[in-house]
């Protein structure tokens, strides 16, 4: 694929960009340009700087050395006011809304153009819905933004860059949060925008998105610059190599296998959300030892409410969690995370920041749900050197990119954030993994590492309940699947018996 | 909620690594210095009137004795406040927990008061403190019970509290003479020595250096206070990580509850040695200041309780030394919140500044 690329300077253009944090450096000289209508595609490992560098451009950070020019003119970025100005819009990884505020609300926030005072409300509705029309983006102008599905908490921050006139358009791995028929759409709404002259940086880990979608590649590992291709020269294998140094194999899950015991069950479970929407009927599944359970499914259809029960964040309203436990089964319907833990349970949940990180150091995050075990605490006090090295054994056997056990967890990049609840939730000989899009957002040496990592818990012993919307990840692992949809199970089946179409007609609600 | 937060690093990257002491520093001086210009304009020296009150808060030993003994009651207000919201609540019921506290306090005092001091001490301080308590779990329970914001009920369950209190102190527990809303003096057993001879202040700093201490541990040392903290940061993140989140919540309004009772009963055994009607000119509210001043770390609120109390001791001295009236030191408290709180813009004028 050819660009359209426009004539004349480009619209963003860094040149030698340079960021430390302390004696780390994220961003070592980086050369970057985006033409007139260009999609340009950043990739590179976790922690590759990938974010530092759009956070440079969207008046974040202010790099230490290095140029930005805005169509040739070289600008200073001190605040994402400035950005702002200069017609940068930038979709952060993790979003930035107010979700106690509606739409419109929201995309008024800082901005002069809405009135200066009181926002012209009605208005911003106005146009946003005149935004949306143009590029197909709906949003409803006045819906909370806290009621919003994730995918459409993505098209107000897309509709918010645009209506603050964004010419250059940023997107930090837009896709993580998405299921499959949610990215096509993304992706018409982006190639409309670039025809329409936005220059666009699209950050993923995904390369066949990448390939699919853009212009031209460029790949960042360790804070460097290390190529820039146009896509139509290169391939995923090419791709894989420049970010990783190395060739990479993806670990499936070998056939053979004998499960034990049911470790975990839930039997006729059902629930209703605080609104009295049905989330899920009469659902029965078990996890076996050494066996993984995969829950397949259209984003949305019960899963994460299924996992939420099954660590125990929320009680069914009807039916019952089972979990083994030495003396016999337990029923543990209506015990919280706390008693399940003491069993063997370990949950990676879906969304890191509101469930399992916290704003502390990465020794803190790690110990968090061991924090009352010796060696870790001694009769109530802590040990602070065994939580150091607790600390500095889990970052060294999840590779966690940091700068040490003190640093800050939120300070840490997407993926090595993943790698910190993974080794954390490992690290106690689980007998039950409750592990919900556990590679989301991770790159592809840090996902096989997780995939290796399942499947060893799994030769351990431990029963596996892996929820996961990449189809992928999911035929990889999986000893058996489940398929999900509207709350149920509507169907099973064993690794031998999965094909392609069973499995999409499931998905879709169209099979049994 | 589920809300899409702003993780990540703090949006001033730039400038990460100021430390909150600093932050908190700034904060004083510019309140100092808008201090300075109100000084200005009421037509007197700024220099004369700061130096008449450092002089009037720290420059003898007596008023280094008055400045301390002002910082007692709030340095445990201010700790109770800290402790609370390290655990995600707002406790604004410290001032009604310290008044029943000490009234408490008082009481057992009059009740045996020929106990020797080392058995009625400490039972006038478990009395305080299990009273405060009671009276912050109360808030608590509320609070998890049917889900009433704190912050509207710690602050109506101050009304109820002060209000009793006046009541008792007009009927049941008044004074024989019978004239003024107070209770009868507690015997000497009750009272505290002096610490510094000649001065009033006594020994409830050595326990308020004591509480600062023991704060400093639970929270940064124990495992109670480690999972408080985690409690206070992301509530979900703690269930996720099995802990009792409805237990460490109570714990923390009972923590604060305690400390806020001991404010009072300082006050009642180490200054007006019986129980009055106008005990604390505020201090549960300026424990708020102080907690938040102090970056809600225990050290950081002794210091933050010095700094108000000096405060408030020099603005007398101020204004018989310059005129300047002692109603400026209240504005300067008010100036130093605004400026507490506004220290992301503080942060963010200055990274503009700095860049253009
Ligand atoms: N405020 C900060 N203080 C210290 N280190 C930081 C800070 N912000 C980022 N880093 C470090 O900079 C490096 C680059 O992080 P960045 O978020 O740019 O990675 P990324 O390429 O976006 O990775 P991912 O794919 O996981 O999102 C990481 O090692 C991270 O720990
Ligand atoms: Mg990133």
């Amino acid at each position: 694929m050819t660009s359209a690329i426009g004539d004349g300077p480009a619209p963003l253009d860094l040149s030698g960009i340079t960021v430390r944090f302390g004696s780390f450096t994220a961003n070592d000289a980086v050369d970057f340009s985006v033409g007139r209508g260009e999609i340009h595609a950043l990739l590179g490992e976790n922690g590759a700087g990938k974010t530092t560098l759009m956070r440079v451009v969207a008046g974040l950070i202010i790099p230490q050395e290095g140029t930005i020019r805005i169509d040739g003119r070289p600008v200073r970025l001190a605040s994402p006011l400035d950005a702002a100005a200069e017609g940068i819009g930038m979709v952060h990884q993790h979003f930035m809304l107010i979700s106690t505020l509606t739409v419109a609300q929201n995309v008024c926030v800082g901005i002069a153009k809405a009135g200066r005072v009181f926002p012209d409300l009605a208005k911003v509705a106005r146009d946003l819905e005149e935004i949306g029309a143009r590029y197909g983006l709906q949003v409803d102008p006045h819906a909370l933004v806290g009621s919003l599905s994730v995918a459409s908490r993505q098209r107000v921050e897309i509709v918010k860059a645009l209506y603050r006139g964004a010419r250059i358009l940023v997107l930090d791995e837009p896709t993580a949060v998405l299921a499959p028929q949610e990215v096509d759409g993304l992706f018409r709404v982006l190639r409309m925008l670039a025809e329409a002259g936005t220059a666009i940086v699209f950050i993923s880990h995904k390369l066949g998105e990448v390939m699919a979608l853009s212009h031209r590649v460029s790949v960042l590992r360790h804070g460097r610059l290390v190529a820039t291709k146009p896509t139509a020269d290169t391939n995923p294998a090419e791709l894989a190599r420049l970010m990783i140094g190395e060739d990479l194999v993806l670990p499936t899950v070998d056939g053979a296998h004998t499960p034990g015991q049911v470790a975990i069950e839930t039997r006729g479970v059902s629930l209703r959300d605080e609104l009295g929407v049905t989330r899920l009927s009469d659902v029965s599944l078990a996890a076996r030892s050494g066996e993984i359970v995969g829950v397949a499914g259209v984003d949305g259809n019960g899963q994460q409410q299924l996992a939420e029960i099954l660590a125990g964040l929320q009680a069914p309203a009807a039916g019952a969690v089972i979990m083994a436990s030495p003396s016999g089964p337990v029923d543990v319907s209506r015990s919280g995370p706390g008693r399940r833990i003491a069993l063997g349970l370990a949950h990676i949940p879906e969304d890191r920041h509101h469930t399992a990180l916290v704003d502390m150091s990465i020794a803190d995050n790690a110990v968090l749900d061991s924090i009352d075990r010796p060696p870790l605490a001694r009769r109530g006090f802590l040990a602070h050197r065994a939580i150091r090295a607790f600390a500095t054994r889990l970052i060294a056997a999840n590779d966690v990119r940091c700068t040490g056990p003190e640093q800050g967890v939120m300070t840490l990049s997407g993926g090595n954030q993943q790698k910190v609840v993974l080794g954390r939730a490992l690290a106690h000989d689980p007998r039950v993994i409750v592990a919900v899009q556990p590679t989301r957002g991770l790159d592809l040496g840090a996902t096989a590492f997780v995939h290796r990592q399942l499947l060893a818990e799994r030769e351990k012993g431990a029963a596996i309940v892996l929820v996961s919307t990449e189809l992928d990840e999911v035929l990889a692992l999986s000893d058996r699947i489940v398929v999900m949809f509207a709350g149920r199970i509507v169907g099973a089946m064993s690794r031998a018996e999965v094909t392609l179409e069973r499995l999409g007609a499931m998905m879709t609600g169209q099979a049994a | 909620m589920s809300s899409s937060e702003a993780a990540g690093p703090s949006p001033s990257s730039a400038l990460a690594g100021r430390s909150e002491f600093v932050s908190s520093l700034l904060a004083v001086v510019l309140a100092l210095a808008v201090g300075a210009v109100l000084i200005l304009a009421w037509g007197a020296s700024p220099v004369t009137a700061y130096a008449a009150l450092l002089d009037g808060a720290f420059g003898s030993w007596n008023s280094l004795g008055e400045t301390l003994l002002r910082a007692i009651p709030l340095t445990f207000t201010g700790l109770a406040i800290a402790i609370a919201f390290r655990g995600g609540t707002f406790n604004l019921g410290a001032e009604g927990q310290l008044f029943l506290g000490a009234t408490a306090a008082a009481w057992v005092g009059l009740a045996i008061p020929t106990l020797p001091a080392p058995l009625l001490i400490p039972a006038m301080i478990v009395t305080a403190a299990f009273v405060g308590a009671l009276w912050s779990l109360l808030a608590g329970v509320l609070k998890l019970r049917f889900g009433a914001n704190e912050l509207i009920t710690t602050i109506m369950l101050n009304y109820i509290a002060i209000l009793f209190v006046s009541y008792l102190l007009r009927g049941p527990l008044q004074e024989a003479a019978g004239y003024l809303p107070q209770t009868e003096r507690l015997s000497a057993n009750a009272r505290f020595p002096a610490l510094i001879a000649g001065t009033r202040l006594h020994l409830g700093f050595l326990l308020a250096l004591a509480a600062v201490v023991l704060a400093h541990i639970a929270l940064w040392h124990t495992s109670w206070g480690f999972k408080l903290r985690v409690v206070g940061l992301n509530a979900r993140a703690a269930l996720n990580a099995g802990y009792n989140v409805r237990l460490l919540t109570l714990s923390a309004f009972v923590v604060s509850g305690v400390l806020a009772g001991l404010a009072g009963y300082m006050e009642v055994v180490g200054v007006q040695r019986r129980m009055i009607e106008n005990l604390s000119p505020g201090f549960g509210y300026t424990g708020i200041i102080v907690a938040l001043l102090g970056q809600t770390s225990p050290f950081g609120v002794l210091a933050a309780a010095i700094l108000f109390a000096g405060l408030q001791v020099g603005g007398s001295t101020m204004q018989t030394a310059s005129g300047v009236p002692s109603t400026l030191t209240t504005i300067i408290q008010g100036l130093v919140v605004l400026f507490v709180i506004g220290r992301g813009a503080v942060d963010l004028f200055l990274a503009r500044r700095g860049a253009k």
